[in-house]
């Protein structure tokens, strides 16, 4: 690695550039250097050519966020599917083959069966998301998604009156996924929304970020972004959607019942039983910043609050 | 063996266990403490304070079980260690967690039964390290070695505290808390033991 570094310097000294990019790539070698080997090792120069999402558009609800560093976001992950170690998954992920992948629909819905990914990214095109994203550990970061309304997608599925709510479910494959091995949770990681949640124009299913494909501990090849929730609603690597008349019983509702609700909306009023969600560590920024002050909704409470008028968001958290 | 000789060891040791502060400074330097900096140097330093925590609690055991009466020498500078963990763990979460802010402490400690459990073990800690010294040992006498008995509940409450923060209970939490009871279980046992001679 040190080799590298010293031969991308040797490289642009003797053609004394040092614009921007090599400056980032150089920065990316020293911090790979120490940290988890990863693919940035990669020349930017070729990197930005292969990106595959570049073109396109920005999408609504994207005004006025700064991107978290991508370095940031691909190695600080929860998944535990591989491990409960947020670095750590960033290596793990990688056995995980995302192609050729297929998402099974199922329930109160006329146009159900195996439907593959790349039929569905055909029939749903690609925008961009610059949303907020909180943890319910308390830190958040902001990340530019690229993926379809959610609404989109579950439409051609033609869901019944019956359907009141859709569940979710990751992949289940032990020999891959080594933290389903142990029973940290309960596998396969199953989540839900009400299903005008689902149909709300936020809700989004994401397939890449960064303008390029999604990186395996991010949740590849296809997984739920719901901004206004804490992330653990916002589910990875899908491969059954269903339509249910009940409420779905979820991976952490059913792991801590009292801590984890169903709603599971970020809201700084309702403390988790063990810490206050009253504020929020923003990744990116300098060790000396203050935690930034949670927002009702993570800031969404314009676009969503009236999905929850007259409910008792302390009692249905 | 000599004096000198002693010293070198010592010096070797201190040095050793001086490391992952040392660690963590050149990885603050180098940019190199991961996604989330001040949670990276919180968590470290509060899991060599634990280390520190059960490997002086585990000299005693290991000393009259193998008989290695030599490692007694090394328990006041592992317990103070120790405090040195738990007091960088403890600054962080203050000055860096909390930006100093009276606000924020008021917002989230009370609501943070885990942070309150950390809080208590740190409180207990620093008696202990007040009176490590020589002249204070003498001049407590046998209360000194009541007084630090406190170490035992610091011990349960340390891993109560760190079994309380994670979301989900596995590795790591359940292994210190292992080794913690089976350390306590260690002086129980002869607690027990030393009674029922006597009674006997």
């Amino acid at each position: 690695m040190s080799f590298k570094l010293l031969s991308t310097k040797k490289h642009h000294l003797s053609h004394e550039i040092t614009d921007k990019r090599v400056f980032e790539n150089r920065r990316k070698i020293i911090k790979a250097a120490a940290g988890t080997v990863i693919a940035s090792l990669i020349p930017a120069g070729v990197k930005a050519e292969t990106k595959k999402y570049a073109d396109v558009p920005v999408g609504p609800y994207s005004a006025s966020l700064v991107s978290t560093d991508y370095e940031d976001v691909k190695n600080y992950t929860n998944y535990y599917e591989f491990t409960t170690n947020k670095t750590d998954s960033t290596v793990l992920a990688r056995a995980l083959k995302t192609s050729p992948w297929s998402v099974t629909v199922a329930g109160e819905a006329e146009n159900t069966g195996v439907f593959n990914l790349e039929d569905i990214l055909k029939s749903n095109p690609l925008e961009e998301r610059v949303y907020r994203f909180r943890c319910v550990e308390a830190w958040s970061m902001v990340v530019p998604w690229i993926g379809f309304p959610l609404a989109n997608m579950l439409k051609r599925f033609k869901p019944t009156s019956k359907a009141k709510y859709v569940e979710f479910t990751t992949l289940y494959n032990p020999d891959i996924m080594i933290g389903q091995r142990g029973n940290v949770l309960e596998w396969p990681y199953v989540e839900g929304l009400r299903i005008d949640e689902a149909m709300h124009p936020l809700s989004f299913m994401a397939t890449g970020m960064y303008d390029d494909e999604l990186p395996a501990q991010n949740g590849a090849p296809l997984r739920l972004v719901v901004p206004w929730k804490y992330g653990f609603k916002s589910i990875k690597a899908i491969v059954k959607i269903r339509f249910t008349q009940t409420m779905p019983a979820t991976a952490w509702n059913k792991a801590g019942p009292d801590e984890y609700g169903f709603y599971s909306n970020v809201n700084p009023d309702v403390p988790h039983p063990r810490w206050s969600q009253s504020r929020e560590r923003v990744l990116g920024a300098s060790i000396f910043t203050p935690k930034r002050k949670t927002e009702i909704f993570n800031g969404y409470g314009a676009e969503v609050a009236s999905l929850y008028a007259g409910m008792d968001l302390k009692k249905y958290f | 063996m000599s004096k000198n000789y002693w010293r070198l060891i010592k010096t070797s040791v201190f040095l050793f266990f001086l490391m992952p502060f040392l660690g963590l400074i050149f990885d603050a330097i180098y940019d190199q403490l991961g996604a989330n900096p001040i949670e990276t140097l919180h968590f470290t330093l509060g899991d060599w304070a634990l280390r520190f925590l059960c490997l002086g609690l585990a000299i005693t055991p290991v000393r009259k079980i193998f008989k290695q009466n030599w490692l007694s020498r090394f328990r006041r500078m592992i317990g103070l260690y120790a405090f040195f963990y738990a007091s960088m763990h403890f600054l962080v979460f203050i000055v860096l967690d909390l930006s100093l802010s009276w606000e924020a402490l008021v917002d989230e400690v009370p609501k943070s039964p885990y942070i309150l459990m950390g809080l208590l073990t740190y409180l207990l800690l620093i008696p202990l390290a007040m009176t490590s010294t020589n002249a204070m040992q003498k001049r407590l006498g046998k209360k000194w070695l009541s007084l630090h008995k406190l170490v035992y509940v610091a011990g349960t409450t340390a891993v109560i505290h760190y079994l309380w923060l994670v979301k989900t209970i596995d590795g790591e939490p359940i292994f210190y808390a292992s080794l913690m009871f089976i350390l306590l279980s260690y002086r129980l046992f002869n607690y027990f033991k030393a009674r029922w001679r006597l009674s006997a």
